[in-house]
């Protein structure tokens, strides 16, 4: 008996190292977004990382060989901005809580990190919401199989998990006080924490340093430019007030939803700063989107502006994140900008377009297998695989549930409650 | 003299035949029309005169009239049909002054009339419109054990009656945690709300035999509420009830059988688990949308249980049901998009959204399908009509151009 089960996990130690090898993908169309796509490619991975792409790249005989005769390969999705894993932040004492963690919050075994796998996502920007100034710090998961935040986290140079920080303006984080009431208000008091928090910063390195406060440690990484602010901003004038802080405090900033971007694409694009945008498949359900267009996309980009799509999961689903690119199409963007709107121009936006987003040698081996044209309705993603292991697969009926949805396929309770919380505002 | 003016008159009259012409005959080509009352036809024509249907087939076996205008699209298939929104109700500004499709003052208030609400020039109304809806139920929505009634009509018009086809269509109720009371207000459980019903339709079969044997001039007074639910007991009124939970849709085919009554399934997340009792009971099935949210009541809907339902040969149309929050309306060609992407068949799921939501309807002998005869209300695109990437470029309702923009 025992025997078996040293054998068996032999076996299995053999195939995750087969895993972790040299692998091969032949046949397939490969999109590697950085360049032009390659019919009937090989897409290389070692240990994890691509290591070749092209058309006539020579397969080692030591390669395990996947035949992907007939499907579009892909680098894996990003998602800027998301609210799988039961991921919260603030409480309601305080519209600025920038000690706050999202990675405090997040349940790795929620069903809608599976759904955003059956989605082809496979770098997410996890965020609490928006009833805040300020409503604390971001992750930057990879969609792992993996049962912690430690397991799917990605980590900075310095072995820290990345992550942003995520702000709001306009309605959403107006509530009664301690809450800002006014648009005004609002900026007073982020330029006040922001003031304080610089002094504190300054003071950091000095010979009397301040006492540790964990709130201003993530701002300092801020002004460093190491941590990039992640900002909900509906309005064409709160779009300009977000650049007027951005340009007063000198931080690093991605615009997020973006409704009225196309009212001032050109001085976003001035800014130099990017914008994550929604699709939604109609105009209104809040007085700052009632102008929100479908050809928003198309403004912002052909105004020079570095543009994705998010899901915004719950709002929209992790599973049709490839449809948000495609509406985009429909309303005038082009194919290029819209496929790279949903990969590298999102690990852009979170400082990861070395890693992830294009099939590029040495980046991490994330990448999807298509059905067919990424853009058609009628595409499926069979497969989704995260530096180098396979994470997703359609053909196994237990994860195809989740692909589909159907009884027992999600609990998503409190993302639920991120949506009727945002509703109620 | 009089030759003359004879011949002046005669004249007048051609022309006045020849301006007639322009303004109401129009020819649509198309590579590909989905009739939904017969096969694909390709290289396809349709031509239109005084707002309906007089030919339709091939372009080489047509005589189409000289001079029309003529329209040209890759795809033209019937006008949409939305078999369940509350647009012109629910605005899209979403603030208190725009949403009229839930009254909260009590559990059931089945008197409430859609087309005292309905406001014709909604913006949503015309995006709807703009993507090939040209008809639609809409009316009071999900929220209460009785919202109020619904109402059937064209989507063109500036007034709630321009195009109107049926001023009541259903009564909307719902079943389940969606319909509690808020604060502490009965509805407060599943068991509540059956009790509260139950109680309600034999209050209105009362009025209904007091109204009966009344002698003349000796009717009850009248109750407006029980009333509009004596409709509803006497079968000129299907109960809309919308239900997502399994053991919701069995008391909702639980109380059709005790009272006797047409209903209409709506939302039915978890119909896949109850096919053969709702095949049996006979009842119709108005699906969410699609793309509804999977979680809450409806954390174990499907994207293929539309195709579980043709399956199992129960009608059903697909709906763009009612959104709290953004968006604000689906969109009925994209919802049945998706469903056509997880298996359901393609003309099926186009059925969905044109004849089978106007047989569900009742409303199949005007609208639905491209007939001789029928309403000549038509959606053309520049090429698959459930493509992501394809446009709705043209949509005609009564043989009148209403959009133009492509969408």
């Amino acid at each position: 008996m025992r025997k078996i089960v040293v054998l068996l996990l032999s076996c299995l130690t053999a195939s995750l190292h087969a895993q972790q090898g040299l692998q091969a993908f032949v046949g397939a169309t490969l999109l590697p977004i950085d360049g032009p796509a390659i019919p009937n490619g090989t897409l290389l991975v070692q240990d994890g990382r691509i290591s070749a792409i092209g058309a006539n790249v020579p397969i080692p005989a030591a390669a395990s060989i996947h035949r992907m005769d007939g499907k579009i390969i892909m680098p894996g999705l990003v998602d800027t901005h998301s609210h799988i894993g039961q991921v919260a932040g603030a409480d309601s004492s305080a519209p600025i809580q920038p000690d706050v963690r999202a990675l405090d919050s997040i349940n790795s075994r929620h069903a809608g990190l599976m759904k955003a796998k059956a989605g082809g996502i496979t770098t997410v920007n996890v965020m609490p919401g928006s009833g805040h100034l300020l409503s604390g710090q971001t992750n930057y998961l990879k969609l792992r199989n993996g049962s912690s935040v430690e397991a799917l986290a990605i980590r900075t140079e310095s072995g820290a998990m990345a992550g942003g920080i995520k702000m709001a303006n306009g309605t959403n984080p107006l509530r009664a006080s301690p809450f800002p009431g006014t648009r005004g208000k609002a900026a007073a008091l982020m330029r006040a924490q922001l003031v304080a928090a610089k002094e504190y910063c300054d003071k950091k390195g000095s010979d009397s340093p301040p006492p540790r406060h964990i709130g201003h440690d993530a701002l300092c990484e801020v002004f460093a430019g190491e941590r990039i602010v992640h900002h909900h901003t509906h309005r064409h004038d709160d779009v300009l007030t977000v650049l007027r802080l951005a340009d007063e405090f000198n931080f690093r900033v991605v615009l997020h939803h973006v409704s009225e971007g196309a009212l001032v694409a050109d001085a976003i694009a001035k800014a130099g700063v990017a914008a994550s945008i929604i699709h939604i498949d109609s105009p209104g359900g809040k007085l700052e989107v009632m102008n929100l267009l479908p050809d928003n996309g198309k403004v912002l980009a052909d105004a020079g502006v570095l543009l994705a799509y998010h899901t915004d999961d719950p709002i929209t689903d992790s599973r049709l994140f490839l449809r948000s690119a495609a509406m985009g199409v429909r309303f005038g963007l082009d194919r290029d900008t819209a496929l790279r709107s949903v990969t590298l121009n999102g690990a852009k936006m979170l400082d990861l377009q070395d890693r992830v987003g294009s099939l590029t040698v040495g980046k991490d081996a994330d990448f999807i297998v298509l059905s067919g044209d990424p853009l058609s309705v009628y595409t499926r993603v069979e497969q989704t695989w995260v530096e180098g292991v396979k994470v997703f697969d359609l053909a196994d009926p237990e994860q195809a549930l989740f692909a589909t949805g159907g009884y027992g396929a999600g609990r998503d309770q409190v993302a639920s409650e991120v949506l009727q919380l945002e509703a109620a505002q | 003299m009089k030759g003359a003016l004879k011949k002046t008159s005669y004249l007048l009259g051609l022309s006045l035949v020849a301006a007639n012409l322009q303004a109401e005959t129009l020819v649509v080509l198309a590579e590909r029309i989905y009739t939904q009352a017969g096969p694909v036809i390709e290289a396809g024509a349709i031509v239109v005169e005084d707002g309906k249907i007089r030919q339709v087939g091939r372009q080489s076996q047509l005589r189409l009239p000289a001079g029309a205008k003529t329209l040209q699209a890759a795809v033209v298939t019937p006008g949409l049909i939305d078999a369940r929104t509350v647009v012109g109700l629910a605005g899209y500004l979403n603030q208190p002054h725009d949403q009229d499709q839930l009254e909260t003052s009590a559990a059931m208030q089945p008197q409430l009339r859609a087309l005292d609400a309905f406001n014709a020039r909604e913006r949503l109304v015309d995006w709807v419109r703009s993507l090939g809806v040209t008809t639609f139920h809409t009316g009071h929505g999900p929220g209460a054990l009785i919202s109020g009634q619904t109402m059937v009509r064209k989507s063109h018009g500036n007034h709630v009656d321009d195009g109107m086809m049926q001023p009541l269509a259903m009564i909307a109720a719902q079943l389940g945690p969606g319909a509690f009371g808020a604060e502490n207000r009965s509805p407060g459980t599943r068991s509540k709300q059956i009790a509260m019903l139950r109680q309600q339709l034999i209050r209105a079969q009362e009025y209904q035999q007091k109204q009966q044997e009344a002698q003349e001039g000796k009717a009850p007074s009248r109750d407006l509420e029980l009333e509009a639910l004596v409709g509803v007991l006497n079968g000129s009124t299907p109960l809309l009830i919308t239900a997502y939970r399994e053991q919701d849709m069995q008391s909702a085919l639980r109380i059709a059988e005790e009272f006797g009554i047409r209903i209409v399934l709506d939302g039915a997340a978890e119909a896949y688990l109850m096919l053969d009792a709702i095949k049996a009971a006979q009842v119709p099935v108005i699906l969410h949308p699609t793309m509804a949210r999977q979680f809450g009541e409806l954390e174990n809907a499907s994207f293929i249980t539309a195709q579980k339902l043709h399956q199992a040969g129960i009608p059903f149309a697909l709906q763009s049901g009612y959104e709290r929050y953004v968006p604000k309306t689906r969109v009925v060609l994209w919802e049945a998009a998706i469903a056509a992407a997880y298996g359901l068949p393609y003309e099926v799921a186009l059925a969905s959204i044109t004849i089978d939501a106007a047989r569900i309807l009742g409303i199949d002998e005007r609208v639905g399908s491209i007939a001789v005869g029928k309403d000549a209300d038509l959606v053309l695109y520049t090429g698959d009509p459930f493509e992501y990437t394809t446009q709705v470029s043209q949509v005609i309702i009564n043989g009148q151009l209403v959009s133009t923009e492509p969408h």
